[in-house]
């Protein structure tokens, strides 16, 4: 899954889609999840990144993960 | 090197509409701790879901309201309505500040008066009195609070047969100028039924009128409709003594003050919203002091006081079970404890707290309670942190009902736990088992086997 290149995204966490004009806010940890789409990283590197950073189990992640990139999939946000 | 924190990925559309003009605020600050106890060590200590009850927050409540009454009028004795919560340990912190006890049902006085509350010192009311109860309340001096006229008539022939003169208050229903009017407790005093009532009373000589009593609604956010209440309350007493010459020693104004609750479908949240007892306390005490009553003879004010004493020392703890995105996009939050222990979650937006610290990103969640049941809603639509599975939460304002009206439909009951003064919990009710559940059912012999 790949983020559009146009998606901008701020410091703090402000994301805007050009295409349609909406704007987003996203957590910390949902900006390095773009930040690593935008950069083509697999769904699996990203997993091991955030497994390796973050104290929490795979399952978990792997849930999380999933249903995130389903949200930026709902707004349209991917290609 | 040491991990990060984790917080589940969250991506939150921002809408570009119309401001929200009442601009409720957001509510989802952490509470780690209850009156120093952590949130999580009680959770591991006693389970999960917990009840628990400050009882700071209750002595302060009633030391608070007794103020505001008495700095307005002389003579003001509270009765704790048991039916609000009537946990012993709860019930008995109002009586050491001084609270009498206001029971509806005949396990209820059985309670007060073991819990050491004297006959004379507990009011009762309801409008389903057994002879039996009646027969209790003559022996211990209890005042009766009349209901209807079977009850009169009931009460007088039990009284002819013993041999004696009950002390009786008659409960009064009236047009307060508000919409639902409550005119299912009493005898009506604009239609002339409550002073029918009295006439009756005085008439047949065998019970001693001491007291009138209404309960003028739930909830009530209009002050002024006790102004009018204790009014005509006033007015009714002022007729009795003209007529018969005696006045009653006590007008009891019965409960309904809201708590800080938000009802649902309200613009403004209950903290911000909901009026201050000092407003109650200003519209009843004036109208009594306005209405003209020698000073020899000033009645006592009777309040029945529960929901506004109880609600906002009861807190409800629990976890996250899960959460799953719901077939239209929102976010879904499922708790341990549901509807059948927060039963007040069917009319209150509560305020849920995170017992945790969070980032300050939030998302907008449904919660929904454990139990397989459509309805097994806790809040419509609430901003929390993103929640994970085993997170703790806070329900706010639970005092009230939700305990005794709690039931165990697919669920069974949690403990209840009580903080005191210094700090230290006690448990006030253990969490249920199977036992409880089943303790009075009966299986018939030729039901106990089959095979299958």
């Amino acid at each position: 899954m790949k983020v559009r290149k146009n998606v901008a995204i701020s410091d703090s966490g402000f994301l805007f889609n050009p295409s349609s004009g909406d704007s987003y806010s996203v957590n910390p940890i949902g900006q390095e999840i773009i930040q690593m789409l935008q950069e083509e990283k697999s769904e699996l590197e990203i997993l091991d990144y955030i497994l390796k950073e973050y104290m929490i189990d795979k399952n978990t992640v792997e849930k999380d993960l999933y249903d995130f990139l389903n949200m930026l999939k709902n707004y349209k946000l991917t290609e | 090197m040491e991990k990060k924190q984790y917080e589940r990925p969250i991506i939150k559309s921002l809408n570009q509409g119309l401001m929200n003009k009442f601009g409720s605020r957001t509510e989802y600050t952490p509470m780690t701790h209850i009156d120093g106890c952590a949130v999580k060590d009680l959770l591991e200590e006693y389970g999960s879901p917990l009840f628990v009850m400050s009882e700071r927050k209750i002595r302060d409540n009633y030391r608070n309201t007794k103020r505001i009454f008495e700095t307005r009028y002389p003579k003001v004795q509270f009765a704790w309505s048991y039916k609000t919560n009537y946990l012993n340990a709860v019930c008995n912190v109002f009586h050491q500040e001084g609270s009498w006890g206001e029971v509806v049902s005949r396990f209820e006085y059985e309670k007060a008066l073991n819990n050491g509350v004297p006959g004379n010192k507990i009011l009762f009311n309801g409008p389903d009195k057994t002879d039996d109860d009646l027969r209790a309340a003559i022996k211990n001096d209890s005042p009766i609070h009349i209901d209807h006229l079977d009850e009169l008539y009931r009460l007088t022939e039990i009284a002819t047969e013993l041999n004696v003169n009950p002390r009786v208050a008659i409960r009064v229903n009236m047009d307060t100028g508000i919409y639902p009017m409550w005119d299912r407790f009493g005898f009506n005093y604009e239609n002339g039924q409550a002073w029918d009532a009295v006439n009756k009373i005085m008439a047949n000589g065998k019970l001693k009128l001491v007291g009138l009593h209404c309960h003028i609604g739930t909830f009530m956010l209009a002050p002024n409709a006790y102004g009018i209440a204790a009014t005509k309350m006033a007015d009714l007493a002022k007729s009795i003594k003209n007529r018969y010459n005696k006045m009653v020693s006590y007008i009891d104004m019965g409960g309904g003050f809201a708590s800080k609750n938000t009802l649902k479908g309200s613009y403004g949240l209950g903290a911000d919203s909901v009026p201050e007892i000092s407003q109650y306390a200003e519209a009843i005490c004036s109208a009594l002091l306005n209405a003209g009553f020698d000073n020899d003879e000033l009645p006592y004010l009777y309040l029945e006081t529960g929901r506004a004493l109880i609600d906002d020392a009861g807190f409800l703890l629990g976890s996250v079970i899960s959460n799953k995105r719901l077939s239209d996009g929102r976010r879904a939050t499922i708790l341990d404890f549901g509807v059948n222990i927060m039963f007040t979650s069917f009319w209150y937006d509560h305020k849920i707290s995170p017992a945790q610290e969070f980032g300050q990103h939030t998302e907008d969640s449904v919660l929904y309670g454990p139990l397989c049941m459509n309805i097994d809603v806790i809040r419509e639509n609430v901003t929390l942190p993103p929640l994970k599975a085993g997170d703790q939460v806070v329900v706010h304002t639970v005092g009230a009902y939700n305990i005794t009206q709690s039931m165990q439909f697919i669920a069974l009951r949690p403990a209840v736990v009580m903080i005191d003064m210094k700090g230290e919990p006690h448990v006030i009710k253990t969490k249920e088992v199977l036992e409880t559940l089943e303790k009075g059912e009966v299986l018939p012999d030729y039901l106990s086997k089959f095979s299958l």
